[in-house]
This record gives structure tokens, C-alpha cells and sequence, in this order.
């Protein structure tokens, strides 16, 4: 066994039947089961076999992560779960919307730092801007950190979505 | 293959001619009957009328009235664990969903197959607050294995497919259909030859086990000098060819064998590899063996706390090899270095084969010099006990009525604290099947009325409930029921008028300070039983004892057997909460040494 006190960050692709109760499924399990969700997403990929992707971002010890997948893996609407963060690196990208309310030299600088980051500029009033951001989640959070330091900032994210690198399908539908 | 939801398979352009309509209070007792259901546990209430009113003109399907649905559930667990069919359970909206949940958790945590079938208000008022309504689906979703809310009639058969399915592939488990009325009033297509593949493909968990695994576990059980082998429910489960396989396994190699609460029966407890069973209240020889063992092969059980104790302390110089068919059991609890996934029936196959195949042969030194500590262990004889004078020994009682019974073929049910312990430790199960009680859950009450569905399952058998007096009046409504089907049960109550283990935990672990666990206001058990006409008894003083038994075995109905113990008595061995296999109390003088932890306190 690996040492069992580190604590590992992965992320999580679970394919599921896109039916009533499937997230609460989920979710029930982290809960009732006291795992961590840092982040949840999910949303119909296939129409046509009726299946959604969730992507969850969880933290635990390697034997806790390996508890978590396969406690998923025997819910009856899942088709597969695949732990991203065991063998690769995977791509994982965040879309953060960012309002920010400020004025003269700030309001400058805020569009100086969304250039930087390559945020685009959604909406615009005399006194706010409206900002997207899409990234890993650090560089949302350095954006957001930037943005709170020049003026009062809501933020809505997504939560990470990932997927792999390479020519491998992640899951497949059984 | 896509696998998908269970679908309406063809329904909607339904004209092909196998197709049939009828309403789906029908089809649902149709389905029920493709499904080989004979016995239905249930009580009715309004949601589910439509059903019981096509029940009334059902000849196929028994229906047995219930006093309570709780009692139902467990009716099913009794019907399923002894005979390995999957138990089904109705009943209403609501009330009588949630009276429902306390079985289906104990069906979830000891891997019963249960199909439960409960009434939902109109789809159109889902939502509403409407009468007896309740979020069924949502309150069961973490004490089933699975749940469905039916909303289509067009689904209702291919659900009903996928939840027998379900409930009894893999590990099995208790599975919910929730029933809304209108789609039990309305017409819903049945389809003679359905596709069971197509409605069942989407749960397909893996019973064969890897080749490669299994070679790996050989190679280690080659090496082995201080073995054990650690067997669970999953045995009992996978069905009695396992046990079966488990017996030659052990006779090969020669290997001391184990067994959980749950495995009882598994390996006849009059086989000299036997050590009885392992865990909280497990004997000294069991406990102490897998404690020092160097290969430990646990086939179908959970490294449940009951059975580890003080995790770090668990038998810590053994490679363990986990046999189980649920993969989430393995590393839950304790790290282990190899895990063979699938059915244990599979999975003994194959080892057997794979052992034959290598012509394995046990290090017989080392065995023998293993069997010699073993037997030291066992000479400590840490279940003997001090029958004197004419107060009546819990112990006593049940051995005797282990003794008494031994020639024939007994059915054994239990309700939950000392008295189900003294059962596990001095009833002795040569079978399979034979042993049902509540281990995950721990529920009082279990007893009764799993005993009431054995004795459906089994009609002509001789069918116990070993009981305790607090947890026998939690379901004793039941007798009602007994009363009715005439169902002979024996309901054997070790009387010491104490809910006897939280007195136990009490006196060793908060200072003797009795809070609430005196069973004040009992009743008098004789006149209990004359009111629901049946045969009452009791057995006041040790000469008593086996008058009592024989004459609770003669009598043809169900009877009611008050034997009065001794008040204060304590089950030994004990693995105090916290502790090591190897630091047992094995009697009332090893209490004062050796004081709980603080840790260990608040262990439940």
C-alpha cells in the first residue's frame, strides 16, 4: 500500500444515465460516506443514450480515493469512473464570471489584468465590468484574488470540468 | 453495447403481438410472477389498493398480512437468507414507506436480496404534501442498493425486470419501487417475450474471478506457514456450493478455519478446523489465530470493526488476501495485499483448481507447530461456563437447546444484544441458511418476525427465535400474525430483565450506573401467548429448563418459552471497544485489570 496519510487532490469523470436522482446519488454517497466535494459539474453529453458526464473534484488519503471510485462504480446508473489524476495529467479547465464594480485608476488597471489573464469582456457599465475567465483553477483563482483587491467582485463559477490527454477515450458507455 | 435505462423496450408503437395492456396493478403481479414470487409480505394501506384489489383475484401469489411494515421487511430478510430467493415486500405511501426503512437498512448492511414494492400518491400530486405522501425515493435512497420511482406505465415491467436483477446480482441488497396510483389504475403494455438481456444489461457486476489473482493468492498460500481462513456472509450468500467448496478447501490444506456472525453454517461448527467465530464476543483460539497468523485468506467477509477491533493492532504481521465480489470492500477498512474480486463460489472453484493444478500440499511442520499454539489457545476453553444451583445460566439454556435439537434440521433466528451472542457462541450450525440475525445493523426486533418468513419459506421446519425480552416486545405485534397463518415458531426468550448488553457496557464501561436499561413493566409472557392463542411456558429454575424445551418443541403451534436467567450475567469472551485481538476479557475477573480507554469509549 502507498503511505495512507497524504492528503491527494484528484479529479473524477464519472459517466452516468442522465435520470432523475442519479446527481443526488452522488452527492448522497460524499456525503453520507463523509468524502470531500471541492467541485461538482455535470451535463447531458449524449442526448441520444441519455448519459451525462460529472465531473468532481475530491480530495482524500490514496486509500479513501480508491473507496470513492469504487463505491461509485457500484451505483447502478453509472457506466464508468475514471480518476483523471491516477496516471496523467489531465486538462482541467474552469469558466469563472467575474462582476467587478470600481472606478478611475482601478477600473484601468481591472482591464490591464483581464487582458493579461485573457479574460474577455462580457458586459460593461460606466462603473463595472462583467469578465470571463476559463482556465485551471489556480489561474481562476489568482484572476478572482487580482479582481478583489481593486473593487467589490461577485463571481459565479463552474466548477472544473476535465478530460484527458491523448488519443484514449476516457469512458464509454457499457 | 450502449447500455441503457430500463426503457420501454418497444412499447410505445406496441404493435407488435406480444404486447399486451392491462392495468398496472395487473401487470406489476404479472411481473412479480415471471419473477418466480410466491410470498409477498406486505400491509395495505391507500396508495395500494389497486394492487391488493388485484390480489384478491390472484391465486398464484400469497399475500401475508403483517402488524407492522417494519416486520414486513424483515419477514423478507427471514424468507430470503434461509432459503436464497429474493424476499418481496408491500406496502403503502408514507407511513408505510418509512416504517419500511428500518429493514431495508438492516437488508442493506447484511446484502439481503429484498424487492419492496410501496404505494405513491398520483404522479400528479408528487409534490403536493398530499396525504400519506412522502419523498420515498429520496428518504430510501441511501438504505437501498437501489430505488426507482416509477412515472410511466410503459416502464413498469422493465423496471420491476431490472429490480430483481439488481437486488440480487453482485452483492446483493434490498431494491425499492416506488408505485405512483395512477400508474397502477392505468393501462400499461406487458410484453410476453420481453428481452430480459436488453432490461437487465446495464448492472453487470463481475463475479469470475481474474486468472491472475487467483494465481497470486496460490502463490501465497503456498508459502504460508501460519495460515487462517477468514469466512463471511458472502459464502452463505453465493449459495451452499460455497460451503461446500469452503469444507474441501479446508480439508486440503488443513488450515484453521473462522467464521463471522454472518458466515455462521458455512463450515460445520463440528469440524475440528473450526475455531468458532472471530470478533467482539469471538473465542479466544479464533481471536488469537488471527492475531498471529502470517496468511490471512478472508473469503466473503468485510473487516467489519466488530470483527477487528483496534484496527492498528489487527492482525499485524500477516499478508491478507481479500476474496469479496463487492470491490469496495476491499481497503475500506484494513490495507490488504491482494484482493480477488467475484463470486466466492467462483472464486473457490478456481482456487481449488488452481491448487490441485500446482498439487499444493500445506507445510506440514510448520501447520502442526501452528496447530499446537492453536490448540494451547484452545485449551483455555473460553466459552465453559458454571451451570450450578437452580438459577438458569443464559449459556445453559441455549446449549441445552442446541443439544436438544441437534438431530434435526433447525432454523435459527435472533434478536440483537447478549442473547445474540450467546447464540452465535453456543448453537452450533452445520449448514447454510440455517442462521439468520441482524450483524450490520444491530436491530432489536429482527428476530420475530424473520423467524414468521423462514417459517413461510419453510412450513414443515422447526423455526427459533432466540430472543431477548427488550428486543422481543419491539416487534411482538407479530404474534399476530403467527397467530393468524398458524405459523409454528418458537420464540425462545432468554429472560434477565435487562436490555442485557447496554448492562454489560454499563457495568464495565460508565461505572455501573444503570441508566434506562431495566425492562421494567414486563408482561407476563404465558398470558401474552393465551391471548393470542398460542402456547405459553416458562422455566423458572434449571431443573425446569429441559421439561420446558422439550415440551416447546412438541407443541404443534407457535409457542412462547419465558426462560428466566440468570439477571446479571455478562458475555465473555469480550474484546473491550478499542482493544486488540489480543487483549480480551475472558471472564468477570479480567474485568478490574484491565480498565477501557478513553478511546475506546467512545467507540460505539
Amino acid at each position: 500500500m502507498k503511505d495512507t496519510s497524504v492528503i491527494e487532490r484528484h479529479i473524477m469523470s464519472v459517466l452516468v444515465d442522465n435520470e432523475p436522482g442519479v446527481l443526488a446519488r452522488v452527492i448522497g454517497l460524499f456525503s453520507g460516506r463523509g468524502y470531500n466535494i471541492e467541485s461538482l459539474t455535470v451535463s447531458e453529453t449524449d442526448p441520444k443514450l441519455a448519459l451525462s458526464r460529472i465531473s468532481i473534484v475530491t480530495s482524500g488519503t490514496p486509500m479513501v480515493i480508491e473507496q470513492i471510485k469504487a463505491q461509485l462504480a457500484r451505483l447502478v446508473p453509472i457506466h464508468a469512473v475514471r480518476d483523471l489524476t491516477e496516471h496523467d495529467v489531465a486538462i482541467e479547465r474552469e469558466l469563472a464570471l467575474v462582476k467587478i464594480i470600481n472606478h478611475g485608476e482601478e477600473r484601468i488597471e481591472a482591464l490591464r489584468i483581464a487582458d493579461t489573464f485573457r479574460a474577455r469582456t462580457l458586459d460593461s457599465t460606466l462603473d463595472s465590468f462583467v469578465f470571463e475567465v476559463t482556465g485551471n483553477s489556480s489561474k481562476v483563482d489568482a484572476f478572482v484574488n487580482l479582481m478583489r483587491s481593486l473593487g467589490s467582485v461577485e463571481v459565479a463559477r463552474t466548477g472544473v470540468s476535465a478530460i484527458s490527454r491523448g488519443n484514449n477515450i476516457d469512458l464509454e458507455a457499457k | 453495447m450502449p447500455k441503457s435505462a430500463p426503457a420501454a423496450e418497444d412499447a410505445g408503437n406496441s404493435a407488435s403481438t406480444t404486447t399486451t395492456m392491462m392495468p398496472g396493478a395487473e401487470l406489476l403481479l404479472k411481473a412479480l410472477e415471471d419473477e418466480g414470487v410466491e410470498v409477498v409480505f406486505g400491509y395495505p394501506g391507500g396508495a395500494v389498493l389497486p394492487i391488493y384489489d388485484a390480489l384478491f383475484k390472484n391465486n398464484k401469489i400469497k399475500h401475508i398480512l403483517v402488524r407492522h411494515e417494519q416486520a414486513a421487511v424483515h419477514a423478507a430478510e427471514g424468507y430470503a437468507r434461509s432459503t436464497g430467493k429474493t424476499g418481496v415486500v408491500l406496502v403503502t405511501s408514507g407511513p408505510g414507506a418509512t416504517n419500511a426503512v428500518t429493514g431495508l437498512t438492516d437488508a442493506l448492511m447484511d446484502s439481503v436480496p429484498v424487492v419492496c414494492l410501496t404505494g405513491q400518491v398520483p404522479t400528479h400530486l408528487i409534490g403536493n404534501d398530499a396525504f400519506q405522501e412522502a419523498d420515498t425515493t429520496g428518504i430510501t435512497r441511501a438504505c437501498t442498493k437501489h430505488n426507482y420511482l416509477v412515472k410511466e406505465g410503459a416502464k413498469l415491467q422493465p423496471t420491476v425486470i431490472e429490480a430483481f436483477h439488481v437486488a440480487a446480482s453482485g452483492r446483493p441488497g434490498p431494491v425499492l419501487i416506488d408505485l405512483p396510483k395512477d400508474i397502477l389504475m392505468k393501462e400499461a403494455p406487458y410484453q410476453k417475450d420481453v428481452i430480459r438481456a436488453a432490461a437487465t444489461a446495464r448492472y453487470r457486476p463481475a463475479t469470475e474471478p481474474d486468472p491472475a489473482a487467483i494465481s497470486a493468492a496460490v502463490d501465497m498460500m503456498i508459502r504460508a506457514e501460519r495460515p487462517v481462513i477468514y469466512g463471511g456472509g458472502g459464502l452463505i450468500n453465493s449459495g451452499p456450493r460455497a460451503s461446500k467448496l469452503l469444507t474441501d478447501l479446508v480439508h486440503m490444506t488443513g488450515w484453521p478455519t473462522t467464521l463471522t456472525l454472518m458466515g455462521l453454517g458455512a463450515l460445520p461448527a463440528s469440524d475440528r478446523h473450526f475455531l468458532g467465530m472471530l470478533g467482539m464476543h469471538g473465542t479466544y483460539e479464533a481471536n488469537l489465530t488471527m492475531h498471529g497468523c502470517d496468511l490471512m485468506l478472508n473469503l466473503g467477509a468485510r473487516f467489519d470493526d466488530r470483527v477487528t477491533g483496534l484496527i492498528s493492532g489487527f492482525s499485524p504481521n500477516s499478508t491478507k488476501i481479500h476474496c469479496d465480489i463487492d470491490p469496495s470492500s476491499v481497503n475500506k477498512n484494513v490495507a490488504v495485499d491482494l484482493a480477488v474480486i467475484g463470486d466466492a463460489t467462483k472464486i473457490l472453484e478456481a482456487l481449488i483448481a488452481e491448487m490441485k493444478k500446482r498439487k499444493f500440499k500445506p507445510h506440514k511442520t510448520s501447520l502442526d507447530k501452528w496447530w499446537s499454539q492453536i490448540e494451547m489457545w484452545r485449551k483455555r476453553d473460553c466459552l465453559s461456563f458454571n451451570q450450578t444451583g437452580s438459577i438458569i445460566k443464559p449459556q445453559h439454556a441455549i446449549k441445552r437447546l442446541c443439544e436438544m435439537t441437534a438431530d434435526s434440521d433447525v432454523y435459527v433466528t435472533t434478536e440483537v444484544g447478549q442473547h445474540q451472542m450467546w447464540a452465535a457462541q453456543y448453537f452450533d450450525f452445520h449448514l447454510p441458511n440455517r442462521w439468520m440475525t441482524s450483524g450490520g445493523l444491530g436491530t432489536m426486533g429482527y428476530g420475530l418476525p424473520a423467524a414468521l418468513g423462514v417459517q413461510v419459506a419453510h412450513p414443515g421446519a422447526t423455526v427459533i427465535d432466540i430472543a431477548g425480552e427488550a428486543s422481543f416486545m419491539m416487534n411482538m405485534q407479530e404474534l399476530s400474525t403467527l397467530s393468524q397463518y398458524n405459523l409454528p415458531v418458537k420464540m425462545f426468550i432468554i429472560n434477565n430483565e435487562w436490555m442485557g448488553m447496554v448492562r454489560q457496557w454499563q457495568e464495565l464501561i460508565h461505572g455501573g450506573r444503570y441508566s434506562e436499561s431495566y425492562s421494567a413493566s414486563l408482561p407476563d409472557f404465558r398470558k401474552l401467548a393465551d391471548t393470542f392463542n398460542m402456547t405459553g411456558l416458562v422455566a423458572r429454575s434449571s431443573d425446569e429448563l429441559e421439561d420446558v424445551i422439550t415440551q416447546m418443541l412438541d407443541t404443534p403451534g407457535p409457542v412462547i418459552a419465558d426462560i428466566r436467567v440468570a439477571k446479571e450475567e455478562n458475555c465473555f469472551p469480550m474484546i473491550p471497544s478499542g482493544a486488540a485481538h489480543n487483549d480480551m476479557l475472558l471472564g468477570p475477573e479480567d474485568q478490574a485489570e484491565k480498565p477501557v480507554s478513553e478511546e475506546g469509549m467512545v467507540l460505539v
